[in-house]
């Protein structure tokens, strides 16, 4: 599904990421773990194409990333499910506006998006705030909502940075129950994490960046040290 | 195609409401500007009517004809002048009608013409031609003709209006031009502000996967709808402050100028069309200038 053949990618002071190899199959729920600064978000700006590769191949489904031209950049980011930390929801949209957006932007009909748009809130568990604005959810609640907006179109990828970083640990576990169930549907699902605890319980594979390096990559715990883990 | 044009319209139209401080900021500096355009406008084009109206009292070529001339000699001249090319007309002026009117002219002090012992004024031929750039052709014609003694037209006069129009006309042009480039760059700078302000939600919709156009589209609408209502507005305003104004000044300048003020209704349609075409423009332009810079990267 994701797959990086060599990559590189270096700043004018450090290295974001020194051929890096590695492949996610479809299906696969991956955590991506490392200090600040490692390379784990070079690594998702990577995959969306935010930023461009100084060497190497990075492979998204059919998509050669590299060689993606500005104007098929809107339509290789439709085929990916974002969601962060802070959200990144239209304050000036109501819940529901907010995810016919993503699937108004596909040009998606109307009759369809009426259909579409509760059956995937409920999914959430939002469906009784519908009509609010953001501004008058809680964290957790907005967080369902970014991710009924990132999977409404049905991505194959699903890219979770740092989800449930602004969230108490209650909120946070219902979130990866959340995110669980859409794995369980065959989205392929990478999320950028600190949370120690979560990765542990999950019991998912983790890949491991450390100044540029993947440093581990196995099903499992968290932990990006070798030493650390043993 | 047709479905993100209806898209791009209703979510145009919602954002207008959604950010109604800006649309009025934007609206209030569309509506100024339109405001100095059209007051430019009003005073150009009355000018031009005025010099309009007054050329034609100028349309005349003068032929003074010898004393020897006789009336039969004359109105064979008039025969040849009628059917110069540029012609409107001919008329036979005497020796007596020319005292006439030069008593006329001098008013209460004409009496003073009446201790000349004998007329000095010639006889003349007044010709009107059909428009001034002909009245140099027909002076030089007429020139070429037996029994003439001398031939006056307003050339001067001609010369020195024209050319004062043409500087008006130029100075109004101008100052217009200089206008819209002010006008611009307020308007240019008032949508930055929106955009920037909506910066973030550019970025977003650029992550779910909007394409450039889509994301303008609704801004391009908003721009729009921001122009014609400035537009609407600074017509009624000028409509407004013009109609007072003919209704207090309007005759007095009848009197004093001889010409009137342009109509009301004239310069509505007209300048309607004018500031609903470049508040558009303005509109539209300013939304896709402004947002340039955030949909490059």
């Amino acid at each position: 599904m994701i797959r990086f053949d060599h990559v590189t990618k270096k700043y004018k002071t450090n290295i974001g990421l020194d051929d890096v190899s590695v492949s996610i199959e479809k299906g696969d729920f991956v955590f991506l773990v490392g200090p600040s600064g490692a390379g784990k978000s070079t690594f998702i700006k990577l995959i969306l194409k935010e930023i461009n590769a100084d060497g190497g191949d990075i492979y998204v489904g059919d998509f050669h990333v590299n060689s993606l031209s500005n104007r098929t950049i809107p339509k290789f980011r439709r085929k990916i499910g974002i969601v962060f930390q802070d959200f990144r929801l239209l304050h000036k949209k109501t819940v529901y506006e907010n995810v016919a957006f993503a699937m108004e932007v596909l040009h998606k009909p109307h009759r369809l998006i009426r259909k579409q748009v509760p059956q995937i809130l409920s999914l959430v568990g939002i469906s009784d705030k519908a009509h609010k604005y953001p501004d008058e959810l809680s964290a957790g609640e907005q967080q369902r909502v970014a991710i009924a907006r990132a999977i409404v179109n049905n991505p194959a990828v699903l890219i979770a940075d740092e989800p449930t970083g602004n969230l108490d640990p209650d909120t946070a576990w219902e979130i990866m129950d959340l995110l669980d169930q859409i794995n369980l549907r065959g989205t392929t699902i990478v999320m950028v994490t600190h949370a120690k605890d979560i990765v542990d319980r999950m019991k998912k594979r983790v890949i491991a960046i450390e100044k540029g390096h993947i440093v581990r990559d196995e099903k499992g715990a968290y932990g990006y040290n070798l030493e650390e883990v043993e | 195609m047709f479905g993100s044009i209806s898209y791009s319209l209703k979510q145009g139209i919602i954002q207008l409401f959604r950010n109604k401080g800006m649309a009025a900021a934007s609206i209030f500096s569309i509506l100024a500007m339109l405001l100095i355009l059209g007051m430019v406008f009003v005073i150009s084009v009355n000018v031009n009517m005025f010099t309009e109206v007054v050329k034609q009292d100028y349309d005349q070529v003068e032929v003074f004809l010898l004393d020897k001339t006789t009336q039969e000699e004359a109105e064979v001249l008039m025969t040849k002048l009628t059917a110069h090319e540029g012609v409107k007309a001919v008329e036979y002026r005497s020796k007596e009608k020319a005292l006439e009117i030069l008593k006329d002219r001098w008013g209460e002090s004409g009496y003073l013409l009446d201790s000349l012992g004998r007329n000095p004024l010639p006889a003349s031929i007044m010709i009107s031609v059909d428009s001034l750039d002909k009245a140099s052709e027909v002076a030089d014609f007429a020139g070429t003709l037996k029994g003439i003694d001398d031939i006056q037209f307003y050339k001067e006069t001609v010369e020195k209006l024209t050319k004062i129009t043409n500087f008006l006309q130029a100075s109004a042009v101008v100052i217009m031009a200089f206008l819209v480039f002010i006008s611009v760059i307020v308007v240019s700078n008032t949508v930055k502000l929106t955009v920037h302000a909506r910066q973030r939600e550019i970025r977003i919709m650029r992550y779910v996967g909007a394409t450039n156009w889509f994301i303008r589209g609704p801004f391009i609408v908003e721009g729009i709808v921001m122009g014609v209502i400035s537009a609407l507005l600074a017509t009624g305003f000028i409509m407004f402050i013009y109609n007072k104004l003919i209704e207090a000044v309007g005759s007095q300048i009848l009197a004093i100028v001889s010409t009137p003020l342009i109509s009301v209704e004239y310069l509505t349609i007209n300048m309607g069309i004018i500031f609903l075409a470049l508040g558009t423009a303005i509109g539209v332009w300013g939304s896709i200038v402004s947002m340039r810079r955030f949909l490059s990267a």
